[in-house]
Order: C-alpha cells, then structure tokens, then sequence
C-alpha cells in the first residue's frame, strides 16, 4: 500500500475541464517532480492537493486513511478541511511571506496560533511555546539562515525568502511538503541555494512534491516523474522512464523543445 | 471683550470640537470596519443593504444629516404621540456625535475595502495552507498590512472630519467655530474668526505630525 495515494481527481472552472481525472501513489520518503507546460494543469492539481482549490472529484488517501472524498464535501465542516490541510505543505512560486513578520516570526506563526487553540494550562503552554521557538530555530538550520532569524522579509534576497517560506512550511511537521516551482521567481544565481535545500530535504526521508520547469533538477533529484498534459497525466515513471525512453509522443515534443531552450 | 477673554472663549469652544473629533474617530475606525465587512459579506442581502447605507450617507450632506439626527427623534416620537424632543445641549452634542460617527464609518468603510482588496491573494493562500482561521488571518496577516497601506488615505479623512466639526454649528452653539461666530456677531469685529482659524491649523499640524510617526513606524516592512 501507497502511503499517498491521489485518485480521480479532477476539477473545472466553469466549463473548462482542468484536470481530467489524476490518479498517482507515493511512497514515504520519495520526491515527485511535476513537468509539463503551461496550462497543462500541475499548479491546479498542487492547489487541489492543498484545499486551495476544492476538487470536484476525487478521494485522497494518506497511509491507506481517507482524508478527503469529495463525494463527501458537502459533511466537512470548516476545521475538517483546515485539518486536512495541515496533512500538507505548500512552497510558493512567491513565497508569500508574512511582510510584517521576522523570518522567525514567519515561522512560529501558524504553530503558536495552533496552540492557542489547545486547552493547556499555563505551564504546559509556556512549555511548548518554547518547543516552537527551538524547532523554528532548528529549522532555520536547516535552511542555512540561522543569522537572519530577526530580519524582515524586504531585507532578504529572494532565495532567502523562499528558504524561509520552506522553514515555514515545514514548521507543521506536514506529511507531504509541495513546491509550486520554487525557483521561477528567482534569478538564475539564486536558484541553486533553493533546490539545494529541497536536495538536503531528501535525505531527511520528506516526501515532497514539486512542480518544476527545471529540467535537470527533476532528472537528477526525484524519484518519481510526471508529465502533464491537457489535464491529464501524459507519462509517469523513474526519471530514467520519463526522460530517457519516453512512450508518448506529447512527452517526446515537450523533452524535444525544452532541450532546445538550452 | 479682551483678547485674553476671546482666547479662554474660543479654547472652551475647542475642547468641544475636540469633544466631537475625538468621539467620532474613536466610534467611526471600528464601526467602519464592520460597515466594510458587511459590505463585503458574501450574503446577498447583506452587502446589499450595506452599500444602499453607504450610497445614501455618502450621497448627501453631512449637515442634512446632522438635522436629520437632531431633529428626527423629536418629530418620529411627535407623531408616535410621545414627547421625546432633543432640548439639552449635551443632547444635541450627542446626535451631532452619531450624525459624525455614521457619516465618516461610511468614508472610512470604503479605506478599508481598498485596503483589505489591495493585500495580495498570496497572503491569504499562504495563511489558508498554513492551517489559520478566517479571524486569525485577518488579524494575525492581513491587518497590519492594510493599516500600513489605509495611513494615507485615513490622514486625509481625519484632517477633513477636524474642519468638518464646524457644521456642527447647525445645531449647537458649543464647538469652536460657533463661539467664533457669535463673538463675531456679538462684537462687531471679524478677526476672532480667523483666530479660531490658527486653533483648526495647529491642531491639524499636530496630526499630521502624529501620523506621519505612525507612518514612520511602519516602514519596517515593505507591502
């Protein structure tokens, strides 16, 4: 059994279909990259998987436990569909970080607003704010910013940003950590500081998703690819599978052309 | 009169135009914030019946509506056959407080919907995947954020609503501009008006002072 598992999903926006039905499954510990072209439908279905869109079909399943049916929809109550957010993470192309907040602040944020929700006493919520404030720190480790922790977003390069949004994203222990290409945003010399943070990423067994124009990056760091096409999934597979011996002829044009680009 | 009498007249005048000021802006900021939510409710009726508010109140004038509410409860209890007629002048000062407090929660309604529209999607996208409330996003997120972006705007309102507090006149005869008036009519010479001038002046002068700090201390952050 899969430890994610997406199947059927698919959504329209008025009349226009898209996606089409996805179905895919996911092992623990392993990266997905999503490549395909613009309008092909791999942001929608990040946003989907992220309750940014609701999907009109659809069930999502993690650890052989349904944590959304769309058939369902109508019975989720609000707090049901923010818990089943918080199974998920989600790096944006813009990092979208808090401007009045300090990188820190960012971080501790949605944690500390959880906890007030808890019923604790004093000393337990003393406590565990303090547990906040060591994982944001630790987490800020990890993405190599511990000496920007006071600083506010407008004074951090665009790689920083998007290193702290990720710190941010992970501060909610998610099972499933997505990136909605993470480094279209940034200039050529600041990506690398970004994707190598999503490479460190992997070898701390998180499972993430990333949708990606970066060619190379979707080769040399996941395990799993998917190319997307009109709404559907066009070819899926190792990297080996996709971009070396790719079946569809829609995946042979798309490699063709972003291989002239370079 | 001596200038120092006209000086202790016009001062006592003032501290009731600051009576106003002050009771107005401190209702109307968070009274337009609801005016804003409702106007921007996702229930039809609503945002309907809102706005039509909004139209009506920012389609007349201020003075109309400062004698609607001076007189209005007076003539509805007349015809009701009770007597509740608006007589003492902290009542009129009251009424002149409520005409204030509705007509600039409209104004200040409307900075607010800019303020609240023009905060990026992102903001709340991000917000929403991070597992925050409508509440806490609005609060936690996106108010300072519009705070930062309505300064200007408010500053302008809020200078307008201090020479504003002279149409109070219509029914009172406390505020700083009336007293003006009457020394003038009473006197026979012109020049107490233009004093009551420099009052409205240094006052606004210390506003301006005021909020630019409060501007100032938001440049921490970029929107």
């Amino acid at each position: 059994m899969a430890f994610f598992e997406v199947s059927n999903i698919t959504k329209s926006f008025d009349k226009t279909e898209v996606l089409k039905g996805i179905d895919f499954t996911l092992e623990k510990g392993s990266v997905l990259s999503i490549i395909g072209s613009s309008g092909s439908g791999k942001t929608t279905l990040l946003r989907c998987l992220n309750f940014l869109e609701t999907p009109n079909t659809g069930t999502i399943k993690i650890n052989g436990e349904v944590i959304f049916d769309a058939a369902s929809l109508k019975s989720y109550s609000e707090n049901d569909l923010r818990n089943c957010k918080l199974h998920f993470g989600l790096v944006f192309q813009s990092f979208n970080l808090f401007p009045q907040y300090t990188a820190l602040e960012n971080i501790t944020l949605a944690p500390l607003m959880r906890l007030k929700a808890e019923k604790l006493s004093k000393e337990e919520k003393k406590q565990k704010k303090e547990e906040i404030q060591k994982k944001a720190l630790e987490l800020l480790d990890k993405v190599g910013l511990t000496e920007k922790a006071d600083f506010y977003p407008c004074t951090l390069s665009g790689g920083q940003q998007q290193r702290v949004a990720i710190a941010r994203a992970l501060a909610l222990s998610p099972d499933i950590l997505c990136f909605d290409e993470p480094t279209s945003a940034l200039d050529p010399e600041l990506t690398g500081e970004v994707l190598k943070v999503i490479k460190d990423l992997k070898n701390t067994d998180c499972t993430m998703i990333v949708v990606t124009h970066e060619m190379e990056f979707a080769k040399n760091v996941s395990d799993k690819v998917i190319f997307m096409a009109n709404g559907i999934i066009e070819e899926c597979g190792t990297p080996e599978d996709v971009f070396d011996n790719p079946k569809s002829s829609i995946t042979k044009a798309f490699l063709r052309k972003s291989e002239e680009l370079f | 009169m001596s200038f120092l009498e006209i000086s202790l007249k016009l001062s006592e005048g003032f501290l009731y135009t600051l009576l106003i000021f002050g009771v107005t802006l401190i209702c109307a900021l968070p009274l337009g914030l609801l005016i804003c939510f409702g106007s921007r409710s996702r229930i039809k009726i609503v945002s309907m019946i809102t706005r039509a508010f909004v139209w009506v109140i920012r389609g007349t004038p201020l003075m109309l509506q400062i004698i609607f509410f001076d007189l209005g409860p007076g003539l509805v209890s007349k015809s009701l056959g009770i007597d509740f007629a608006i007589r003492s002048e902290w009542q009129h000062l009251t009424m002149v407080c409520v005409a204030f407090t509705i007509n600039y929660a409209c104004y200040f309604s409307e900075i607010y919907r800019g303020g609240i529209q023009s905060v990026p999607a992102g903001q709340y996208e991000a917000a929403s995947v991070l597992g925050l409330t409508k509440s806490q996003t609005f609060f936690k997120v996106v108010f300072l954020q519009v705070v930062k972006r309505i300064i200007a705007p408010m500053s302008n309102e809020i200078i307008t609503l201090v020479k504003d507090t002279a149409l109070a006149s219509v029914v009172i005869r406390l505020d700083l501009f009336t007293v003006a008036q009457n020394i003038v009519n009473k006197e026979v010479i012109l020049w107490p008006i233009f004093y009551a001038g420099v009052f409205y002046l240094l006052f606004n002068g210390l506003l301006t002072i005021l909020l630019g700090k409060l501007e100032k201390k938001l440049d921490y952050f970029k929107v």
